[in-house]
């Protein structure tokens, strides 16, 4: 009886989805899941030296948003979060664009592959190649100073916000570009004609048909882009200097340098909290875009 | 009738994609207020010329001209037309009433006067009171009477519509065949259709241009396309046609004697045969639709002439029943269709039974 209830139960089709499932949900739980269980434990206990004691406290909290150190770090990590979304998507939808329109069909997949290209290198050597490009004696201002332009070379393009929003721009290019023309590949080209048939010059429907219907993959890049972005540890650490360090220098000055699990941890948490309301905001602002839309 | 003054007039109109002709030679008038089709098999240059009308597709020689006006270098957002897409086109994240209220931004209407008339426009499609509704909510006979109203708002002088009913099924393609016509004569717009589908385009224009590989082979109404095709690929493309093998005997003042296989010889009117002097290589025929010859049943008699002929095959269609018959002197069968009036029997194959015909039926091609 038991046996053939267990069998009747594998064979609903809930039953097999799990089943299917399962191998990625216990992956995804204890990578995911537990990590982060334990990073907002850490966030609510008291640290002592050398150990963490098992009081629980909002102190972390208190000071993580109090603190003005910790405050100027996190509005900078938004701040340059945001130019480098900005900048990056500005600067794909032209390119999407192109490859969804103005390549022939046949080319679109090299067009793509070779906009893949910087994958090809490791993250860390493309971040340090920019250390070179941009650096007191690099490609830029050695550049400049033998044509001439300049007699001194440039200071503000290398160990400050610039170069960590130059740098992630670069980085996250692809990212920004995918979604985009991923989207603008599914416009019909009849809602093109149609828009000018109905008396709207090329611009104008661009306007008012390719954009808003480019939007779901323009709303896709600014999360993709935005939310590493403002967590991204490696850049500010290389290209950043002392007034370019973000909020994930500063998780991992106090975890591995000061050796404060509980307050890295409220750090932490505070930032993904941060990145969470910011994301939800802005989707909700967009929400139009994303809904329905389905022909 | 008078004749209606003309709309569109196509000049020698050519068109290359590389070394693909499309169009070749294209000269043509369509005249205000016509409901006019274009007529042909895929791939036969249809799309092709309306979109030249558009403004969608250069041309690489001759000229296109819309109400007197020669439409060289005016873009699709100047033209006086509008156009319903295959595809409808219809844009997904607008709604219903933004969607027909689309083109008429540039009228710089207030509110209230915008809202009144996407109103009309809806009412005169039947959709009175979708203006809120998602336009990717609708069905497909909603979506074309969205892009019927979307275009018709714009009062064009002419409308194009690029194979609207391809998409619906049998029943609403028909129901929309009925409302195109009406909604013609409401407006009194010159409706240019491009179709595929030669019985929606006999049962809604006023005249046809059928055209092969790009070039308008005959352009005429209806009932003369059916009646009096000026070449076999028009008489077979438009209906049924059955074709025996004739000799040219005799020809002159305005007659033509010719000699049929199981029709024997005959006189014919210069009229009957529409395509002109020249001889094809395929010989002259005599052709006719299957309705034009009729099985006398017993006691009948023919009004005009009468012959004998064998049933071969028979296909019973409920209101119609159509016979494959051999008629006597002719080995090739023939197809007669025959309306199952009350009463009257469905014959057997084997059957020989008496056929009547009427000389002014056949038409000659040569």
């Amino acid at each position: 009886m038991g046996q053939s209830r267990w069998a009747k139960l594998r064979q609903t089709e809930g039953a097999n989805g799990l089943l299917m499932i399962s191998p990625p949900a216990v992956y995804a739980i204890l990578l995911l899941a537990a990590p982060l269980g334990t990073i907002i434990l850490y966030s609510f206990l008291t640290d002592g030296y050398l150990e963490i004691i098992r009081t629980f406290t909002f102190a972390n909290y208190i000071e993580a948003w109090t603190n003005d150190l910790y405050r100027s770090v996190m509005v900078r990590s938004l701040g340059v979060a945001m130019t480098v979304t900005a900048v990056t998507v500005f600067l794909a939808f032209p390119i999407a664009y192109f490859v969804s329109f103005h390549v022939a069909p046949s080319k679109k997949s090299l067009w793509l592959f070779l906009i893949t290209i910087p994958f090809w290198t490791s993250y860390l050597i493309r971040v340090f190649l920019w250390k070179v490009i941009l650096g007191y004696n690099g490609v830029v201002n050695s550049g400049l100073i033998g044509i001439g332009v300049i007699d001194q070379p440039l200071d503000f393009i290398l160990y400050n916000v610039n170069s960590v929003v130059i740098t992630l721009a670069h980085a996250y290019a692809p990212f920004a570009i995918l979604p985009i023309f991923v989207a603008l590949e599914k416009i019909d080209r009849s809602l093109l004609e149609a828009g000018q048939d109905l008396g709207e010059s090329k611009f104008m429907t661009f306007l008012r048909v390719t954009l808003p219907l480019a939007m779901p993959g323009v709303i896709a890049s600014v999360l993709i882009v935005f939310i590493p972005t403002i967590g991204d540890y490696v850049t500010p650490q290389l290209v950043g200097g002392p007034e370019g360090r973000m909020v994930a220098n500063l998780i991992q000055l106090q975890y591995l340098k000061l050796d404060n699990y509980p307050m890295g941890s409220a750090i932490a948490v505070s930032a993904m909290v941060i990145v969470t309301i910011v994301s939800l905001i802005f989707v909700g602002l967009n929400r139009r875009y994303l809904r329905g839309g389905k022909r | 009738m008078t004749e209606k003054p003309t709309m569109i007039a196509f000049q020698d109109v050519h068109k290359y994609y590389g070394d693909y002709h499309a169009l070749r030679g294209i000269t043509a008038t369509i005249r205000a207020g016509e409901f006019f089709s274009l007529l042909g098999p895929s791939g036969c240059g249809k799309t092709t010329l309306l979109r030249t009308i558009a403004g969608f597709e250069g041309i690489s020689s001759g000229a296109v001209m819309i109400d007197e006006r020669n439409m060289a270098g005016v873009p699709a957002n100047q033209r006086p037309t509008n156009m319903v897409f295959q595809s409808y086109a219809i844009f997904p994240h607008l709604t219903v009433g933004e969607n027909v209220g689309f083109g008429l931004r540039r009228a710089g209407l207030s509110k209230p006067e915008l809202a009144t008339r996407v109103g009309e426009a809806l009412e005169m499609v039947g959709l009175k009171g979708y203006g809120d509704r998602a336009a990717h909510a609708l069905s497909g006979g909603q979506r074309q009477r969205v892009a019927l109203a979307r275009a018709l708002i714009l009062k064009p002088k002419v409308l194009l519509l690029d194979e609207p009913l391809s998409a619906l099924d049998k029943k609403m393609r028909e129901q929309m065949q009925v409302e195109l016509i009406r909604l013609q004569r409401q407006v009194g717009i010159t409706f240019i259709l491009v179709t595929h589908d030669q019985e929606e385009a006999l049962v809604m224009s006023d005249r046809i241009a059928v055209m092969f590989e790009g070039e308008i082979t005959q352009l005429a109404d209806p009932e003369t396309l059916y009646r009096r095709p000026n070449s076999r690929k028009v008489a077979n493309f438009i209906g049924t046609m059955n074709f025996l093998p004739a000799m040219i005997l005799a020809e002159g003042a305005g007659k033509i004697e010719v000699e049929a296989k199981g029709f024997g010889k005959l006189t014919l009117d210069a009229e009957q045969a529409p395509g002109g002097g020249q001889a094809s290589a395929e010989g002259a025929a005599i052709g006719f639709r299957p309705e034009t010859l009729t099985i006398l049943f017993d006691g009948q008699t023919a009004s005009d002439r009468e012959t004998m002929a064998v049933i071969e095959e028979v296909v019973y269609f409920g209101d119609m029943t159509y016979y494959d018959v051999k008629l006597d002197g002719c080995d090739a069968p023939v197809r007669i269709s025959m309306r199952n009036v009350f009463g009257r029997p469905v014959l057997d194959i084997g059957t020989r039974t008496r056929v009547a015909w009427s000389p002014g039926a056949l038409v000659l091609f040569r």
